[in-house]
């Protein structure tokens, strides 16, 4: 017989399994567990100056919220996808620069280096996001109106992206000297905090909004579970996937944003390189079924934080950044095993054959 | 018009397979007679042909693993990345290393089965998307192909430089060049190979009992069960086939450009899963044929040399035909099945009413 402290303890642990949120945790934890070991100093976070003699925090913690938030933006966008399509968008980074091509293509207007801005930085960025949603739109219509498998369709995009991006700017690459643009991927004056950061809280806050007050969580969800019986409940799968897609596109634009503003230039190969595969990590880290269904976006969110954060290690033991892919796709693997239907059947059959065992023991 | 319904007839008693093959064979020929007949004089070399295939011959080999996956209603998007592990380590083990020509063609195989068994054993047998698992095994190849090398060089070891200048001679197909000399048409080992593997892997999906059971999962994974085929043992297999196929196709990439560099092979999956769709494999599985893939290859090759000699050489063009003509396949495949759906179902209908 267990005793009762005991039996109290494995439904404490069973009731805290059903939450999702849980995975990314634990991933969480066992991070900051191996970095605390390793180097304490990796949590050490100073307040300094930079070149425009602004204060900003800085810090591998610091650079976590900062690199971390547009991943997590995009995890958003991908979470729906994923839930209504059962499938993942691989073109988010091409789309990206896409869409950093057309901001700086809005700025620039003809010229490579202009002294002043063309456009204001708010029509770039709508143009942006016109452009990053009819991306969104022609997956979408791949995927919902043709029923091809989402990663099939964005396929089209992940390789023509970079080329229409190069083609886009003529293949040159135009910089932007006003320093009212770098505040989206910099700091903004007087403020420490890293400014993508808070645009990230601003699309939590949006989203959050959205799932709560509008029924596109659950429609959605009831999509991803069984497209057959929503549309006999009267929903329409074909628009929601569409619109799943419609949605990812916007997130892609406020990230190019970001990612363009960092640099205030462009290098079409390699901005957003393997974001795709960060997005879709972030999701599966957050506990969603890659096979669609159910979601929770503030795992995911967390997940892309997570993802984030491991990167940061990895770059911290000095990984080249070509070989950091070969690490995570390690992660990735070992993720979907675990959640695999197959594997943790046989993982809850011997947790079962054990605890038998043990009550034999002790009876 | 009687002549008219009968190739009608013809076309609708067509299997799938045939029908989308076909389609692929005849817009190879229109393209290429269109070519020869606009474009003119380097296109009526034959020697042409045979430089399309000669830069082609690995995307060939790949092409046909894809299409066995994606019989099987599968997908392997991590080819292009073990290509450029297989051409990397190749590279490093002939020239750093000082190994034989046969121990990298054996590391070549060895390091593609390895990938095939993996990836097999995941999607087969723990029902993971194949998908999922395929992009992390690139993400793999390539991050890997980075950890064993990291700069680009060319393979200096003689007894492969001599092999990679290894050239078949074709006779009479030659042409005379600039100096009225006479040239024979060539091509390279690694065409050979492409050839030898297309063969053989038609004769297996048309006549083994293997090929047949490919189809019999990719159409249906139930009935297949239902049938008694072994479905997870044919889907394993099909991803192993798959892996070695990249493997092969890795080695004789390397063989034509005799070098190593991370940036090998960058988007070959995609060329390779755009190749097998145009050749008349359907996604869904079930749907597909070695022969239509290999003029799936040679289209998608002809087209790029098109547009470049068009004259829009600029480097995105290519990407962009690429993405332009697999979108356009995609749509046709889905609408033209879409049409015979309805076309039989109106047949059956028009049966039982008879009745």
């Amino acid at each position: 017989m267990s005793t009762p402290s005991e039996s109290k303890l494995r439904s404490f642990f069973t009731g805290l399994m059903r939450h999702q949120i849980v995975i990314p945790l634990a991933a969480l934890l066992l991070l900051t567990l191996f970095n605390l070991i390793a180097d304490p100093g990796f949590f050490k976070i100073s307040l300094g100056y930079n070149s425009d003699n602004n204060p900003v925090l800085s810090g591998y913690l610091i650079s976590i919220i900062d690199y971390g938030s547009e991943l997590a933006i995009l995890a958003i966008g991908m979470t729906l996808v994923t839930a209504a399509s059962g499938g993942q968008d691989i073109s988010v980074g091409a789309t990206i620069a896409i869409a950093g091509s057309v901001i700086l293509r809005v700025l620039c207007g003809t010229e490579s280096r202009p002294e002043t801005l063309q456009a204001p930085i708010i029509v770039a960025f709508l143009v942006a996001c016109l452009v990053a949603m009819l991306c969104g739109a022609f997956n979408g219509s791949l995927v919902a109106f043709f029923k091809i498998q989402p990663m099939v369709a964005t396929l089209i995009l992940f390789t023509a992206g970079r080329s229409i991006a190069a083609w886009i700017n003529n293949n040159e690459l135009p910089i932007v000297s006003d320093v009212s643009f770098s505040y989206f991927g910099g700091y903004l004056p007087g403020v420490p905090i890293p400014t993508p950061f808070f645009i990230a809280i601003i699309c939590f806050v949006i989203t959050w909004a959205v799932l709560k007050y509008t029924n596109l969580g659950l429609y959605v969800q009831a999509v991803g579970i069984n497209e057959k019986t929503s549309r006999l409940n009267g929903l329409n799968p074909t628009f929601i996937k569409f619109l799943t897609y419609v949605l990812l596109g916007v997130c892609v634009a406020v990230s190019a944003l970001i990612k363009v503003s960092r640099l205030s230039t462009i290098n079409y190969s390699v901005i957003a390189k393997d974001i795709e595969m960060d997005a879709i990590l972030a999701v599966a880290l957050g506990g969603n079924a890659l096979s669609g269904g159910k979601f929770n976006m503030s795992a995911s969110i967390l997940g892309a934080y997570v993802i984030q954060f491991l990167t940061t290690t990895l770059y911290k033991f000095e990984v080249q950044s070509d070989a950091l892919s070969a690490y995570k796709a390690v992660v990735v693997i070992i993720l979907v095993v675990m959640s695999a239907p197959a594997v943790r059947e046989k993982i809850s059959l011997l947790f079962n054959k054990m605890s038998a065992k043990k009550q034999a023991q002790s009876a | 018009m009687s002549q008219n319904k009968g190739l009608r007839r013809r076309i609708q008693n067509m299997s799938d397979t045939n029908l989308l093959s076909s389609i692929t064979v005849i817009v190879f020929i229109l393209m290429y007679l269109g070519a020869m007949m606009f474009l003119g004089k380097g296109f009526l070399k034959p020697q042409t042909l045979f430089n399309l295939m000669n830069a082609n011959a690995a995307l060939i080999i790949l092409s046909c693993g894809m299409s066995l996956v994606m019989i099987t209603g599968g997908i392997d998007i991590s080819v292009g990345g073990v290509t450029a592990l297989v051409s990397m380590s190749c590279a490093v083990f002939l020239d750093q290393k000082g190994g034989s020509v046969i121990g990298s063609l054996l590391l070549a195989l060895f390091i593609g089965l390895a990938f095939g068994v993996v990836q097999g054993y995941l999607v087969a047998y723990l029902d993971i998307q194949p998908f999922i698992v395929t992009l992390a095994g690139m993400f793999f190849a390539r991050g890997m192909t980075t950890i064993v090398n990291t700069n680009p060089f060319n393979v200096q070891n003689p007894s492969f430089v001599s092999l990679k200048d290894t050239r078949v001679t074709i006779p009479f197909l030659g042409s005379v060049n600039k100096r009225g000399e006479y040239v024979d048409a060539y091509i390279e080992l690694g065409v050979v190979v492409a050839l030898v593997i297309v063969a053989l892997l038609f004769v297996l999906l048309k006549w083994s009992k293997t090929g047949r059971n490919f189809y019999a999962v990719g159409g249906n994974r139930q009935s297949a069960l239902l049938l008694g085929i072994n479905v997870r043992r044919t889907v394993f297999l099909s991803h192993l086939f798959c892996g070695l196929l990249a493997g092969i196709g890795g080695f004789v990439y390397f063989l034509h450009v005799g070098s190593g560099s991370a940036s090998h092979a960058m988007g070959a999956e995609m060329n390779a899963i755009a190749s097998s769709i145009i050749g008349g494999t359907m996604l869904t599985g079930g749907v597909g044929n070695i022969i239509g893939t290999l003029f799936g290859v040679m289209s998608l090759a002809l087209i790029q040399n098109i547009v470049s000699s068009v004259g829009l050489d600029q480097a995105w063009w290519t990407g962009i035909t690429i993405a332009a003509m697999l979108c356009l396949f995609l749509i046709l495949q889905s609408i033209i099945i879409a049409r015979r759906k309805k076309a039989n179902a109106e047949a059956s209908m028009k049966g039982a009413k008879g009745t």
